[in-house]
């Protein structure tokens, strides 16, 4: 090769922000859905499904106050929702996994972008990806007999605090799908823990009635917090509860803050670790 | 950025070292690549190539040692690294969802060219890689070879001046090889610097300037590929006569120049040492004027396939499917 190098033209690289950076990446996982609407399923008809089936299958069968469906139906909405968005750490570490596998993280990590871009962008897309799926529940919840009580500022306060767990999900999920193999066993481990442990809560049925043990357990789990605090936002009524509650309980909203915020302050080191080591090899 | 003075290499790779746990897959590899050439990694699989690659391009930290691409230190600068250098990894890592625009489009929106800039680049670049008719197609349907075509595209965004390439023609038919050899010669031949690993040895051959042999880590070997073959024996002059009843005359006119030499009947061929080139115009003239019809004369230099096996004692191509040095790990 001994033609004089013509040198080339290079087209301006401007410097971009953290965010324009994600949001790129963002736009890039939303086309994602819209290639492959399927993968909304988990928040379309899965939580639509779960409404359906217990408030209509098991709804006259599990007491709420005096066994009326219709309050059990309006009880139970919260708890579908917090369930469908602790299953965003589901759709990240799915996500993140396939990225990994299939050389786009790389890809992007020798680009001159901000390194945490490629999480950032991933965590705005499934936390995108799980509202449409509160929002296609609200709208079910409507037609069920669902009502927000207490006035639009508390309401909005409740969808916030979903938001926030969401956000905290979120690094559970990049911990799983940077420490993960593969999308099947990503799948395996999030079916086998994220069910029991979202079902092991005030979510479906009231603890109240669970055994002790179940019942303590139920009533500590981070998720019945969140439930709870979103039920007495939206002004949902409540059963009269018959033992005394548990202290997370108590203060419902100040323990889905406390919850977020230590989950977080957990989970993001451990998650940022587990990404880095995965992809320093 | 400054261009880098012509006189630094475009990349250098300085005792880079790399431990995974308890095994070493790099081990005090250097080198360096002069601005405008072409090097090739060639090595078989797991010998440490991607690993190298993966250090010089700021994806992986050396555990000891350092690279520096277009004078900018890997370590140090990773940033000014990545604005100097395009990456190709090693399976096609273009989104199968996405259209091979909406491809250059991603890559384009995090360089943050402006839009029209990025437009224009897009189009300069799937017309250049025959891929315009099929841009708003999604991925998914390309071919393997349109696929590494797009990222190799999607590599050039930015028009860097130093390329890696990690195996980019690892599971290409032939003829698609061949053509995006071709564009890989075009790159060159506009000033961009290229490293390329790879196991196949006539890519070596047909591609580098200079070659750099790495086995279990290790650098055994470099050089010209001239050079390579040079060093693993001497040339012979090879002369294939037309009819088989000529060999017997043939090796006579041979025997006034050399005393030894190997015949193969079957081939019509017989083998000469060339003797630093010295033998080779004494043959061609003693052959002129004897009567003896020849299909060829010529020089046969040992091939990078007999480098390669003289200097590891095994063969750098194997015939099974090509895997990943990461599936290895």
């Amino acid at each position: 090769m001994t033609t004089t190098p013509a040198r080339l033209e290079r087209p301006e690289i401007r410097r971009t922000t953290l965010l324009t950076q994600s949001l790129a990446i963002t736009r890039r996982n939303l086309i994602h859905i819209k290639r492959m609407p399927e993968m909304l399923l988990d928040v379309t008809i899965q939580p639509v499904m779960f409404v359906l089936l217990f408030a209509f299958v098991f709804g006259g069968s599990i007491a709420i106050s005096g066994g009326d469906p219709r309050e059990y139906r309006e009880w139970l909405m919260a708890g579908i929702m917090g369930q469908t968005i602790a299953f965003a750490s589901f759709i990240v570490a799915v996500g993140l996994t396939a990225d990994i596998d299939k050389g786009i993280v790389d890809r992007l990590r020798s680009l001159p972008i901000h390194p945490a871009a490629v999480l950032v962008g991933r965590s705005i897309s499934s936390l995108l990806h799980s509202s449409i799926g509160i929002v296609i529940m609200s709208l079910t919840g409507l037609a069920i007999g669902w009502r927000i009580h207490d006035g639009i500022a508390r309401a909005a306060l409740a969808y916030l605090l979903l938001l926030a767990w969401g956000f905290a999900m979120i690094w559970v999920g990049i911990l799983v799908g940077a420490t993960m193999r593969s999308v099947e066993a990503v799948n395996g481990l999030m079916f086998a823990t994220m069910f029991p442990v979202t079902f092991l809560a005030n979510t479906f049925a009231p603890a109240e009635n669970m055994p002790t043990l179940l019942r303590i357990f139920a009533e500590w789990n981070p998720i019945s917090s969140l439930v709870l605090a979103v039920r007495e936002l939206w002004g949902t009524p409540l059963p009269p509860a018959e033992h005394e509650l548990a202290l997370p309980l108590q203060h419902p909203v100040i323990s889905t803050i406390v919850w977020t915020v230590v989950i977080t302050g957990v989970m993001a080191p451990l998650a940022l670790r587990a990404f880095k080591r995965r992809t320093d090899v | 950025m400054p261009p880098p003075s012509t006189s630094s290499p475009a990349v250098e790779a300085d005792h880079l070292v790399k431990h995974f746990e308890d095994t070493v897959a790099v081990d005090d590899v250097t080198f360096s690549v002069p601005e405008g050439s072409v090097l090739g990694l060639l090595g078989p699989n797991g010998a440490g190539k991607t690993t190298t690659v993966r250090m010089m391009t700021t994806l992986s930290r050396p555990t000891s040692g350092t690279a520096r691409v277009a004078g900018h230190d890997v370590l140090t600068e990773p940033d000014a690294v990545r604005r100097s250098m395009g990456l190709t990894g090693q399976s096609a890592t273009v989104d199968e969802l996405l259209t091979g625009r909406e491809n250059l489009d991603l890559i384009s929106a995090l360089y943050g060219l402006d839009r029209s800039t990025a437009r224009r680049v897009g189009d300069d670049l799937l017309e250049r890689f025959s891929l315009a008719e099929a841009s708003d197609r999604v991925v998914k349907t390309y071919s393997g070879g349109m696929r590494r075509r797009l990222d190799l595209a999607v590599s050039l965004v930015a028009t860097p001046p130093v390329l890696f390439l990690d195996e980019p023609t690892t599971g290409l038919d032939p003829r698609s090889r061949v053509e995006l050899w071709d564009v890989l010669r075009e790159l060159v031949t506009d000033g961009t610097t290229l490293v390329l690993t790879t196991q196949y040895l006539e890519e070596a051959d047909q591609l580098a300037d200079n070659i750099v042999v790495i086995d279990h880590g290790r650098i055994i070997a470099e050089g010209t590929p001239l050079q390579l073959k040079d060093q693993s024996g001497a040339a012979a002059v090879v002369v294939t006569v037309s009819h088989a009843d000529d060999l017997p005359r043939a090796q006579e006119v041979i025997r006034t120049v050399v005393p030894e030499f190997h015949v193969e009947e079957g081939a019509r061929q017989i083998s000469a040492p060339a003797g630093g080139l010295g033998h080779m115009t004494k043959i061609a003239a003693a052959f002129d004027g004897s009567g003896i019809e020849l299909d060829d004369l010529g020089l046969k230099r040992p091939s990078l396939d007999d480098v390669f096996l003289r200097l590891t004692g095994h063969r750098a191509e194997e015939p099974s499917e090509p895997e990943s040095e990461e599936a290895l790990r």
